[in-house]
């Protein structure tokens, strides 16, 4: 397949190299001289500078035989009008945009955009499925190579630690409980705090500690 | 009439001011607070600093019925996108976008969108002068 791509950052730029290794022709198009300057050691032809939301620089990249086109900008306005100009006046099946701002994702389909992706809306719906799977620890941050995280647990009615106040709990060593997020207020926990359902608990842990840590949660 | 302008640059601007001083009711948008410098100090319209992309700004001067909406930052992109999400998400008689790029300003308007496009404005003028001189 010929898969055209504007914008070299991280999402293009990876995006590119994964499918020209499967194969594939693809051509990166990028507006910054600069970036087009460092990639041109690694994709050679395939890349080339140009605003692609003009029609002049998608002939020239010929759009006009593409089978995909996907926009990877970090501006929503522009991913959309690259796709909207490689659907309207070069005819293409199938436009991708990036979508920035979850809100555009809903536009972006109004719009006669094939398909969107969202980084956040992917992440978000990975961290609900953890939660649905009964892996109520969600990692926040991972620290030093992964030796610390910090997490987040959300304490259910049944939980253990309901009711108890920080200093009567004995909190395995290598961890600490940072931040509790009652509705709208943040707690920074001493040890006379209460813990209550629905407490967003977080806690700074070593990996080592983490599985008794979730035990007395 | 009541007139929504989002960009207050060297064009918007002026065109805020004439709409002001003709008697209409004139909201101005503009990301960066500097650029109201660029109205008259006899403008007595409304001044927002807001993102035109970003519908919480737009909504409630929509839902008081304005009647014509201009999108004339310096971004084809930008007055693109807004215009089509306002007439995706209100009845609103007339969108504008000022697109610079012809080619651009063409094709969006074979899909419906209305454009206006300074570069053909320009050289339909300088043409003009080459026909008189």
């Amino acid at each position: 397949m010929y898969i055209i791509i504007v914008g070299a950052g991280k999402v293009g730029y990876h995006l590119g190299s994964l499918l020209m290794a499967e194969g594939h022709e693809v051509m990166l198009i990028e507006k910054d001289r600069s970036k087009v300057d460092l990639l041109s050691f690694e994709f050679h032809d395939a890349v080339m500078e140009g605003d692609a939301s003009t029609v002049e620089v998608l002939r020239e990249a010929g759009a006009n035989r593409a089978d995909v086109v996907v926009a990877t900008t970090g501006n929503d306005e522009d991913n959309l009008v690259i796709c909207q100009v490689a659907k309207l006046m070069f005819l293409r099946p199938r436009t991708i945009a990036r979508v920035n701002n979850p809100r555009n994702e809903e536009l972006f389909a109004g719009l006669g955009v094939d398909a969107s992706v969202s980084a956040t809306k992917i992440i978000n719906a990975v961290i609900q499925e953890q939660v649905k799977a009964g892996d109520m620890m969600i990692p926040l941050l991972t620290l030093k190579a992964g030796d610390v995280e910090i997490v987040e647990v959300e304490l259910s009615r049944s939980s253990h630690i309901v009711k108890k106040k920080v200093k009567d709990l004995s909190l395995p060593p290598g961890s600490i409980f940072i931040a509790v997020i009652r509705g709208e207020e943040v707690i920074i926990p001493y040890g006379e705090t209460v813990f209550q359902p629905e407490d967003k608990v977080i806690a700074l842990v070593k990996r080592e500690s983490e599985p008794a840590l979730r035990k007395i949660l | 009439m009541k007139v929504m302008i989002i960009g207050c640059g060297r064009v918007g601007s002026v065109l805020a001011n004439r709409l002001d001083e003709a008697g209409h009711e004139v909201v101005v948008l503009d990301r960066n607070q500097q650029a109201f410098r660029r109205l008259s100090e006899k403008f007595s319209g409304e001044r927002i600093v807001g993102n035109g992309l970003v519908e919480e700004y737009v909504r409630p001067i929509l839902q008081e019925k304005a009647d014509i909406l201009f999108a004339m930052t310096d971004k084809d992109n930008v007055n693109l996108m807004i215009v089509q999400r306002v007439k995706k998400n209100f009845q609103m008689e007339r969108v504008v976008a000022v697109v610079h790029d012809s080619i651009l300003a063409g094709l969006y308007k074979e899909l419906g969108v209305e454009t206006v496009c300074p570069t053909d404005l320009v050289i339909k003028d300088l043409l003009q002068t080459i026909q008189e001189s």
